[in-house]
């Protein structure tokens, strides 16, 4: 069952990759430097739900782990961009 | 019996989480405003991810009920992929907020700013005193 090939969620996936490519244009257009983080931090929680749907599909359970540690690491990042916009001191 | 009803379910909350996430992309390229965008890009994908994990964490639960130890681990572990995106969305949008308010974004048709004369952050002003 698990691993199983499942049409229903590769079209999830590609449904995900098209709201990647929409949120794409919003980092690109962008007029403000905060238009891209909001962009970019969008990208990174459609990324971590693709990797645990990645990892359902596959039959591997480590794409989920590689999802947490991907949600952290960019939470860290999108924090130290906010403080370097705010201008502040780290 | 039980499994088709659970295989209905995890398909509504599949067509649930990915039109939310649409509508996230939809809303962050049609507003005119970075609070606006921040609004939709951010609430819509949190809502999104609780129902796209939450019909992964159903299909392991149901995978572990047919005596499959495999569906455990799957189910456990995307809960733990579930709280970290729901811990770090909302303060990531917080902090993102606040740093384009204070880098001097003000909303479209804003006439008044109620918190222009709050104090920016202690050590800045510790620093401006330390100038002086």
């Amino acid at each position: 069952m698990i691993g199983a090939f499942n049409t229903e969620f590769f079209i999830v996936l590609g449904l995900l990759v098209l709201a990647i490519i929409i949120c794409l244009i919003r980092v690109i257009k962008g007029p403000t430097a905060p238009d891209r983080i909001v962009g970019l931090d969008t990208i990174n929680t459609i990324v971590i739900v693709g990797m645990v749907i990645f990892g359902f599909i596959s039959g591997s359970v480590i794409y989920i782990d590689v999802a947490i540690v991907y949600a952290l690491l960019s939470f860290i990042s999108t924090l130290f961009i906010a403080k370097y916009l705010e201008g502040g001191e780290f | 019996m039980l499994s088709e009803i659970v295989d209905i379910i995890v398909y509504i909350f599949l067509a649930i989480g990915v039109f939310f996430i649409l509508l996230a992309g939809l809303g962050l390229l049609r507003f005119p405003d970075v609070y606006t965008r921040l609004h939709a890009g951010t609430k819509c994908t949190t809502f999104g991810s609780i129902f796209l994990c939450g019909s992964i964490i159903l299909l392991g639960v149901k995978i572990w009920f047919w005596g499959n130890t495999d569906g455990s681990t799957l189910a456990i572990h995307s809960a733990a992929a579930l709280i970290a995106i729901l811990i770090t969305n909302p303060t990531g949008a917080h902090a993102l907020a606040r740093a384009a308010h204070r880098s001097g974004v003000k909303p479209v048709g804003a006439v008044i700013d109620d918190l222009a004369g709050k104090p920016p952050r202690k050590s800045q002003i510790k620093k401006k005193e330390d100038e002086k």
